[in-house]
């Protein structure tokens, strides 16, 4: 006879948690959608959403705020993943922002649409009428997002305000807002960069290819690898380079860094993120490094 | 890899900060380029050390001000557990933010500065676990370097300590003493104290014994949402999604629906993975049920010979979390229980509960923000729920605002009528 001792791991606690907040969403509000990049955070959070409501399609569409400065590669995947679910797929178009003269492209070497991004976003969500927006940001990324709830509350102007937020106990959520007002949504909030990992893993989820090493083109910049791109302009001595590189985040071609890797397959990106030394932000993400506050500063005007 | 979630607390400026700081540098948790730009922060705020409580003070308000404002979740792992930390300020009026971070903890663990001992936030701290009933306490002696590591220091904040908690009900009580600063026994055990024989603080939360303090006994399954995929190869299919809050479920199983009456029998368990055959806390699944009956959310199954209690009026100890508004008598707000949403008026307050002395004051007028008090509440629905101290799920509870929307108060029920 065997003993049930009725455990559960720390991949299956955090799946259970994550379910939990998309049934809770997807019961109290009335306008939902999933924000997805492409990135492995997201593509984690559209399996969840799969798991949640099975045998059932998403109950809800998936917004893509697109920069227009994508990997190629993550556009394909994207495209292939929503036929897939059956997903009904909402693109909200920085180009498109930026053509109605809504926000101005920032200009010079370092140019970037990052922040426009939250421009489009608070547009697409005035358009559509979402209430309450999911996202894959995790705790463990930034220090803003240590202090995040897993219901954001966002007033009419989608700002955050992290000296001002709700409690949230045991697993009870607080889903009242008011016309105009939404939240944000963090079901992978407990979740570390290592946890997405092994749960793709476990989960076989397949990834863009970027996040494997592979040979490219890159320069170097305040210390980290960028892609060339249409969407960068070099300056003088910035030259270019043949490496072996992966992505360990994935956004803007123009701000998100590579690093060199072996890493070829899903095991040895796990061996590599349990060793590694440097936060996957702090390796690969130039919009971090404007100031010690950059994420709390854009996540209270409405960014991720 | 199992789970431990705990959260800290102390005063100002006992060195929660600095204890977190310690445990995530010694575990290799902390990442190069976290170090360098809290070394170089710390250099441009005249700190003579690293200041490792700048890694967990994120707010651009916190690092200009030295204080920690809001709970913090950090994470870290051992060979042996991974950990959540939920770091949650000492500040007296943002006392709320301690529940708030330890309603989901299995463990607390309080720091007592070892050259004050024992004042009223280590006493308040020690009180809301024991009412959040987190089963075990750690309390932390910490800078012990400050007092040559003395002994005997030790030993009377320890007896102080035991003196107040025996008041309270704390099944599981240890006392460690530490220097955060310098990292005596955290991780290793400290050649500066040879007198102490207990284990790393490290050590004690990689080992202390968690499994057994779920509900396993009681089937409760709060409805949260009902799945019907409408399609072609799915056509009459009709699931009860939600989270076990307590007991095991497995098909077969003769269950009662609540607030219904009607009984069934559970047909299956469903989950993407496949059929499951043995559901429990906190898992969350999809049930099938073998007759047509109709259910929605804020309907509890739970089996015919164990059931909640089923009333419209509650026995709660509240704590008050608005700055804005104190509850008073008659006052109406909204309540979200389990997955069962209401209006309850709160009827009478019976007593205030002071926290340091746990004096009761009679009847009073009102309880204010970081307030605690016993509350009688009426419900417009019945809502079907444990005693908190049987059941954390279906005994807890919290209060909204109408009018603004916010989060008010959290609730432990402590009985019916």
């Amino acid at each position: 006879m065997s003993i049930t001792t009725y455990e559960l791991n720390h991949l299956d606690l955090l799946e259970a948690e994550a379910i939990h907040i998309f049934r809770e969403v997807a019961s109290e509000f009335e306008r939902p959608c999933l924000m997805f990049s492409g990135g492995k955070d997201s593509i984690v959070m559209l399996h969840l959403a799969s798991k949640a409501f099975w045998p059932a399609r998403l109950p809800f569409p998936v917004l893509h705020v697109d920069t227009g400065h994508n990997f190629p590669e993550v556009i394909e995947y994207r495209d292939q993943l929503i036929k897939e679910l059956g997903a009904r797929l909402v693109v909200a178009s920085v180009q498109q922002s930026i053509d109605e003269g809504r926000v101005a492209e920032e200009k010079g070497p370092r140019a970037s649409r990052n922040r426009l991004q939250t421009t489009t976003l608070l547009d697409s969500i005035e358009e559509n009428k979402f209430d309450a927006l999911f996202g894959g940001a995790r705790r463990d990324e930034e220090k803003a997002r240590a202090k995040e709830r897993f219901y954001s509350f966002r007033d009419e102007f989608g700002q955050w305000d992290p000296k001002n937020q709700r409690p949230e106990l045991w697993n009870l959520y607080n889903g009242r807002i008011r016309q105009g007002e939404h939240i944000r949504v963090f079901p992978i909030s407990n979740w570390t960069e290592l946890d997405v990992w092994q749960y793709i893993e476990r989960e076989a989820i397949e990834i863009p290819s970027v996040y494997f090493a592979h040979e490219r083109e890159v320069f170097q910049r305040d210390g980290m690898l960028l892609a060339n791109s249409d969407f960068v302009t070099r300056s003088d001595g910035e030259e270019l380079v043949k490496r072996k590189i992966r992505y360990r985040t994935v956004g803007d071609m123009s701000c998100t860094g590579a690093v060199e890797s072996e890493a070829e397959n899903l095991k040895q990106i796990i061996e590599e993120v349990s060793s590694t030394r440097i936060t996957e932000r702090g390796a690969t993400r130039a919009d971090d490094r404007v100031s010690e506050a950059a994420m709390e500063d854009r996540k209270k005007e409405g960014y991720f | 890899m199992e789970f431990l979630r705990f959260a800290t607390a102390g005063s100002v400026d006992d060195g929660k900060s600095t204890l977190i700081g310690r445990l995530l540098y010694d575990t290799k948790s902390i990442f190069q380029d976290q170090l360098e730009s809290v070394e170089a922060t710390s250099q441009q705020m005249g700190n003579e050390y690293t200041n490792l409580a700048l890694l967990t003070d994120g707010l651009r308000a916190e690092r200009e001000q030295g204080i920690t404002i809001d709970v913090a979740y950090r994470y870290f792992a051992t060979p042996k557990r991974k950990f959540i930390i939920a770091d949650t300020p000492g500040h007296v009026q943002y006392t709320r933010n301690m529940v708030t971070g330890a309603s989901t903890a299995d463990l607390v663990l309080v720091l007592v500065d070892a050259r004050h001992g024992v004042v009223e936030q280590s006493r308040r701290h020690a009180f809301l676990a024991s009412l959040l009933r987190i089963p075990h306490l750690v309390v932390c002696v910490n800078k012990m370097d400050l007092i040559d590591y003395d002994e005997k220091a030790f030993q009377s904040v320890k007896e102080e300590f035991r003196n107040f908690a025996m008041k309270l009900d704390i099944p599981d009580l240890s006392f460690i003493p530490i220097s955060a600063l310098h990292g005596d026994n955290v991780v290793e055990r400290s050649a500066k104290m040879p007198w102490y024989e207990g284990s790393s603080l490290l050590h004690h939360l990689e080992e202390v014994h968690i499994a057994s303090d779920r509900n396993h006994i009681d089937a409760r399954f709060p409805v949260q949402y009902v799945i019907r995929p409408q399609n072609e190869e799915h056509h009459d299919y009709r699931g009860y999604a939600g989270t076990i809050a307590g007991g095991v479920f497995k098909p077969g199983d003769e269950v009662v629906v609540l607030p219904s009456g009607f009984t069934s029998t559970v047909a299956s368990i469903d989950s993407y993975d496949g059929p499951i055959f043995e559901a429990f806390g906190p898992m969350s699944v999809t049930m099938r049920l073998t007759s047509d009956v109709d259910i929605s959310r804020g309907d509890m199954i739970c089996r015919p010979n164990n059931q909640p209690s089923v009333s419209q009026d509650l026995q709660a100890m509240v704590c008050w979390m608005s700055e804005s508004t104190e509850l008073v008598p008659r006052m109406k707000l909204a309540l979200k229980h389990t997955t069962r949403s209401s209006r309850v008026m709160a009827s009478e307050i019976q007593y205030r509960i002071d926290v340091n002395t746990l004096h009761r004051d009679e009847k009073p007028e009102s309880l204010k923000l970081n307030e605690i008090g016993r509350v009688s509440l009426r419900s417009t629905q019945p809502l079907f729920f444990d005693e908190y101290r049987r059941n954390r799920n279906t005994g807890s509870f919290i209060l909204m605002d109408e009018a603004t929307n916010v989060t008010v108060a959290a609730g432990i029920i402590v009985g019916s009528g």
